[in-house]
């Protein structure tokens, strides 16, 4: 997947998240850091372009909520959290670059309770690697692609933001390292 | 170099590493939003227990710590030492063995004992903060402080920063004058002479400026920090009387004149109000004391978070995993 892709991908996501929603009126974009924080953004300027209404954008950053946080190593840095404004009543959609496990979103949506209480939750990933892998009962709302993967593989989202480069590539897991 | 915070306990500024500073600054910045939500908790030391070890007698550090606990989900324990065994003659080694067969995940301890959080730390197996140790170090007060001057400063390198009071037994003077230097700060002490030994001079390498005249060593400030009187330590005279300390020493307005225009004043706490500050100052515009105990929360989650938050052990058994990639296929977009 290239960077055309991803755009064409990111373009029908956004008017999807509008008509299921009945336009942008009381959407709120909350992108899962880090990779999901792009995403929102830009599908917040596709859904200006469709609507004429910017939807707010707001950043979650889910290591406090982890569930592995008393197994994993080294303590992973914590970023900031940022929702501008009131969520309740809102119709949110998070977003994040890879759905796998499911273990993020359900983070994410711990979160989210505790900032209020929205009228509804939805979930727009990139890449979906498919419900097998799923450890948890959640399933995205709007999916960009569906692509299987083996568990011996990682799924690679590059973004401009943070990567230089556009597109999305499997990669071979390391054997010594799985 | 050390980029971030890796240690089991935190005893001292001393021994740290600008690049660990900078990281305990940074996590506790993220911590500050917490505590400005509605539900001010994370879940982040769910189940996790921390026991606050007081052997002198604070209102700030010891609620300060256990609301950070708190904030994390850990629960706080505090045991104040007026009820505690110790009356009994139990020796501080023994207590905190007992305390560690309760198996917690963090004890933070305030001594008035120099290197009580050492011997601590040697001598058992929890994580131990130092939350002051008679007057060799204060480290979460002083990552409090900087964290203070970065907020309303923006930077602490090359900034100006007088430290004035009784320097002599302070703690908070000696924490802040390793961390201010560490991260390029222009560090003077100034106070009556009794109260500021020269051999200060020698704890840093890199320029600590030792004035016996307070007013120079707030000449061009652009942090005045006023230190208590420890009343408790004056075991000597080291000078006449409070009053001859208020009107000679303590910080009044037309000192200000001589520090930087925008210079801003704080103060460790407990004050002694009239005596080693002005009300006037206190609770003028320039003062951040509030701002400082704001600040102590988020320092102390970040603190807490940082040494209780993960396995140590596993941390250090569990090998890197190794970053190669052996190949790359495109994600087909059939």
């Amino acid at each position: 997947m290239d960077g055309p892709r991803i755009n064409r991908a990111l373009a029908r996501l956004s008017s999807e998240v509008v008509e299921e929603n009945h336009g942008a009126g009381d959407l709120f974009l909350v992108g899962i850091r880090r990779r999901g924080v792009p995403l929102a953004e830009r599908m917040a300027q596709k859904i200006a372009d469709l609507e004429g209404y910017r939807p707010p954008v707001g950043v979650l950053d889910i290591t406090l909520y982890r569930d592995d946080l008393s197994t994993v190593g080294a303590k992973p840095v914590v970023n900031r959290t940022d929702l501008p404004g009131d969520i309740e009543n809102r119709n949110i959609v998070l977003i994040d670059d890879v759905l796998y496990t499911g273990r993020t979103i359900r983070a994410a949506l711990d979160q989210l309770i505790d900032f209020g209480r929205p009228r509804r939750v939805q979930l727009a990933v990139l890449i979906d690697r498919g419900k097998e892998h799923r450890e948890l009962p959640i399933q995205a709302d709007y999916i960009g692609k569906l692509v299987p993967t083996k568990k011996s593989e990682i799924i690679k989202v590059m973004l401009q933001e943070f990567d230089e480069e556009e597109g999305v590539v499997i990669v071979e897991r390391p054997l010594d390292a799985a | 170099m050390q980029t971030t915070f890796n240690r089991r306990h935190l005893l001292g500024i001393r021994e740290l590493q600008p690049g660990e500073i900078n990281h305990l600054l940074d996590t506790a910045e993220t911590f500050r939003e917490v505590s400005k939500r509605q539900i001010k908790k994370v879940p982040a030391l769910r189940g996790r227990t921390v026991i606050n070890l007081f052997f002198e007698p604070s209102t700030r550090t010891r609620t300060s710590f256990e609301i950070a606990a708190k904030r994390l989900s850990a629960d706080a324990v505090n045991v104040s030492v007026s009820t505690s065994s110790v009356t009994k003659g139990e020796t501080l080694l023994d207590t905190a063995r007992n305390l560690e067969a309760m198996a917690p995940d963090c004890i933070v301890i305030r001594h008035s004992m120099a290197g009580a959080p050492f011997h601590l730390a040697r001598m058992t197996n929890a994580p131990i903060v130092n939350a002051g140790d008679g007057a060799h170090e204060h480290p979460t007060q002083a990552l409090l402080d900087a964290l203070t001057i970065r907020e309303y400063k923006g930077r602490i390198e090359g900034l100006k920063v007088a430290i004035v009071g009784d320097i002599l037994h302070s703690r908070v003077a000696r924490s802040n004058i390793y961390l201010l230097t560490k991260l390029g700060a222009n560090v003077s002490v100034g106070g009556p002479g009794t109260l500021v030994p020269d051999e200060f001079a020698e704890l840093v390498e890199n320029g600590l400026r030792v004035e016996k005249n307070f007013e120079d060593a707030i000449e061009g400030a652009d942090v005045v920090m006023i230190l208590r009187i420890q009343r408790e330590r004056q075991d000597a005279a080291f000078f006449p009387s409070m009053r001859e300390y208020a009107v000679h020493y303590g910080l009044q307005p037309r000192h200000l004149e001589r520090a930087a225009p925008d210079a801003i004043v704080m103060h460790p706490g407990p004050m002694n109000r009239g005596v080693e500050i002005s009300s006037e100052i206190a609770d003028g515009s320039r003062s951040l004391i509030l701002d400082q105990v704001t600040n102590g929360v988020a320092v102390r989650m970040a603190v807490l978070y940082l040494l209780a938050g993960g396995s140590h052990t596993e941390a250090e058994e569990r090998p890197q995993p190794a970053r190669k990639q052996k190949r790359e296929r495109k994600v087909s977009t059939e």
